[in-house]
């Protein structure tokens, strides 16, 4: 069934979309990630130019997000206070991030740094979870076979956030730390989801737990809380300095994407999540190496056009 | 004697009036919506001779199609660190969006260089303005890459013997307008040319626009920018909302 898109200006399979999001929405369901990381150069792949690729991904996990958020909330594993910090950040970073990306849209670098990007956060993320799960699964033999169990590691304290100034209390994520800390941090993911069109929660959720030290109760609702927010906040810089969200791309994605999450949460609750994490490291490393072979291999056509934008 | 000299000098000034085009085409509006995937253009019309003389060798036709021009820039990839990574560009001032030529016969055999490229009949002939410093050579070079990535596009077209010609008089041509076709103001030119020389020209308008809901969503993301972002975070916070509701587990 092909469809027009209205701002890709291209036609388009439409089939072909919902399945794209049917099957990041299905890999999302399964590992608890957004999945605009392989949305967005999945798209760009498939041919959309990448300005409507990242704007209208962002636009999908606003969407994708709620539902996870909304359960969340109701068993009251959101920190408002924690929350509203890294928003702050996020809309501050996401408005640097847009500023960003048109400058690189101008001088003509922004599909090869949206890849270089994409190669080099992927493969670190994707290295430092192969890297877990693999510990994990020998630790858990280690165990099976008679070993002691690894003493738990404590909650470290990472020494230049506790050295940032006003400390306050984050009853549900339990710290006591600045308010800068999330919004630096916030910040940083936020300049990524307006470049990259993801939501950053495979970057963030890591980072509340190693760099912040929240307890993991609140991290995940948290997570999407501000991912709903940061992602708007970049739908709106797309929508009125590049005109670049696609609305009914936006919406292709997103209708895959429920019904895939759902097949994904059933498969997963088959699967062991050491064996889960150990799956999602390998395919984030395969986008990843995919990327970096697409960057190295000569292309067929040297010559590329920009439009007057 | 002399009055048959006066007649046939009359009849030869007259005959001297212009030969003439008659040009219609199939739609001279092609409305882009939600389930646009390209369009057939039909370019038909009769030659209109002086006094109905229909000269005995078969007349040659050019038609082309061309959209509203625009700037483009070109970039060439190299490589820098093993990675392949624009670097020189050159920018063109006036790029038809789309620009298909079909004609009777190859257009090195219909008339000399001068002539194809003043009327830009053919796709080496575009005036696509360069704009830079760089050498005629490498500017060359940039335009070449323009024109072979304009045409994998489907975007630039050449078609020797597209044109048929129906004894002498009715001429007719099929351009195959793709999907990816920008909007604006397009025109069909038709050439007649004899002898290597343009004696006929026509040029009909045709408008290329988006119709229903896909001009209207382009309309709101151009003009009212903000309320379309706000209409387009909101349908998606409503179809998660909806997704949540419709999934939730009894």
């Amino acid at each position: 069934m092909d469809l027009y898109l209205p701002i890709a200006e291209m036609s388009v399979n439409a089939i072909v979309i919902i399945l794209l999001g049917g099957g990041v929405g299905f890999l999302s369901g399964m590992f608890g990630v957004g999945g605009g990381f392989l949305t967005t150069p999945l798209l760009i792949f498939y041919g959309i130019p990448p300005a409507v690729a990242v704007a209208s991904s962002a636009t999908q996990i606003t969407g994708a997000s709620v539902s996870g958020a909304l359960a969340y909330w109701r068993r009251g594993q959101v920190d408002l206070k924690m929350g509203g910090a890294l928003v702050a950040g996020g809309v501050i970073g996401a408005g640097i991030g847009q500023l960003i990306f048109r400058q690189l849209q101008m001088i003509g670098q922004i599909d090869v740094s949206i890849n270089i990007l994409y190669v080099l956060f992927l493969g670190l993320i994707g290295g430092l979870m192969l890297k877990e799960a693999l510990g994990t699964l020998l630790a858990e033999r280690r165990i099976a076979a008679g070993g002691a169990r690894p003493p738990a590691r404590l909650r470290r304290h990472v020494p230049w956030i506790a050295a940032l100034p006003g400390r306050t209390r984050f009853y549900k994520s339990g710290l006591y730390i600045s308010p800068l800390a999330p919004l630096l941090l916030g910040g940083a993911v936020g300049v990524l989801t307006a470049i990259m069109g993801i939501g950053g929660g495979f970057i963030m959720v890591p980072a509340m737990i190693y760099l912040l030290g929240m307890s993991a109760s609140a991290v995940v609702g948290t997570s999407l809380f501000q991912i709903i927010f940061v992602t708007a906040a970049t739908t709106l810089l797309h929508a009125t300095s590049s005109k670049s969200v696609d609305i009914v791309l936006a919406l292709l994605l997103l209708t895959g994407g429920v019904a895939g999450a759902q097949f994904g949460v059933r498969a997963a609750q088959r699967l062991r999540p050491e064996r889960l994490r150990l799956a999602l490291a390998l395919i984030v490393l395969a986008v990843a190496a995919g990327l970096l072979f697409g960057l190295t291999v000569k292309p067929a056509a040297l010559f590329t056009l920009y439009g007057p934008q | 004697m002399r009055t048959v000299v006066a007649i046939g000098a009359w009849l030869l000034l007259t005959a001297a009036a212009p030969t003439m085009l008659i040009t219609d085409l199939s739609q001279g509006r092609i409305d882009i919506n939600t389930t646009f995937k390209g369009a057939d253009l039909l370019v038909f019309g009769a030659i209109q001779y002086p006094a109905g003389a229909v000269p005995d060798a078969p007349p040659d036709i050019a038609i082309v199609v061309r959209g509203p021009a625009e700037p483009v820039t070109v970039r060439r990839k190299a490589r820098i660190v093993g990675i392949w990574v624009n670097t020189d560009a050159v920018r063109f001032e006036s790029v038809p969006g789309f620009y298909a030529v079909a004609t009777t016969r190859p257009i090195a055999s219909l008339a000399d260089d001068r002539t194809t490229a003043i009327y830009e009949i053919g796709l080496d002939n575009l005036q696509l303005s360069p704009a830079s410093g760089a050498s005629a050579a490498e500017t060359s070079a940039f335009e070449r890459g323009l024109i072979a990535a304009k045409r994998q596009a489907g975007l630039f077209v050449e078609s020797a013997g597209a044109v048929m010609v129906t004894q002498g008089v009715l001429y007719r041509a099929r351009i195959a307008i793709p999907a990816s076709v920008p909007v604006g103001d397009y025109a069909a030119e038709i050439h007649l040319i004899r002898k290597g020389r343009v004696i006929a020209s026509s040029s009909t308008p045709i408008s290329i626009g988006k119709s229903g809901i896909e001009r209207w969503i382009y309309v709101m993301a151009q003009d009212h920018s903000l309320a379309y972002g706000l209409a387009a975070v909101a349908a998606a916070l409503f179809a998660g909302w909806v997704a949540s509701v419709a999934t939730r587990r009894p």
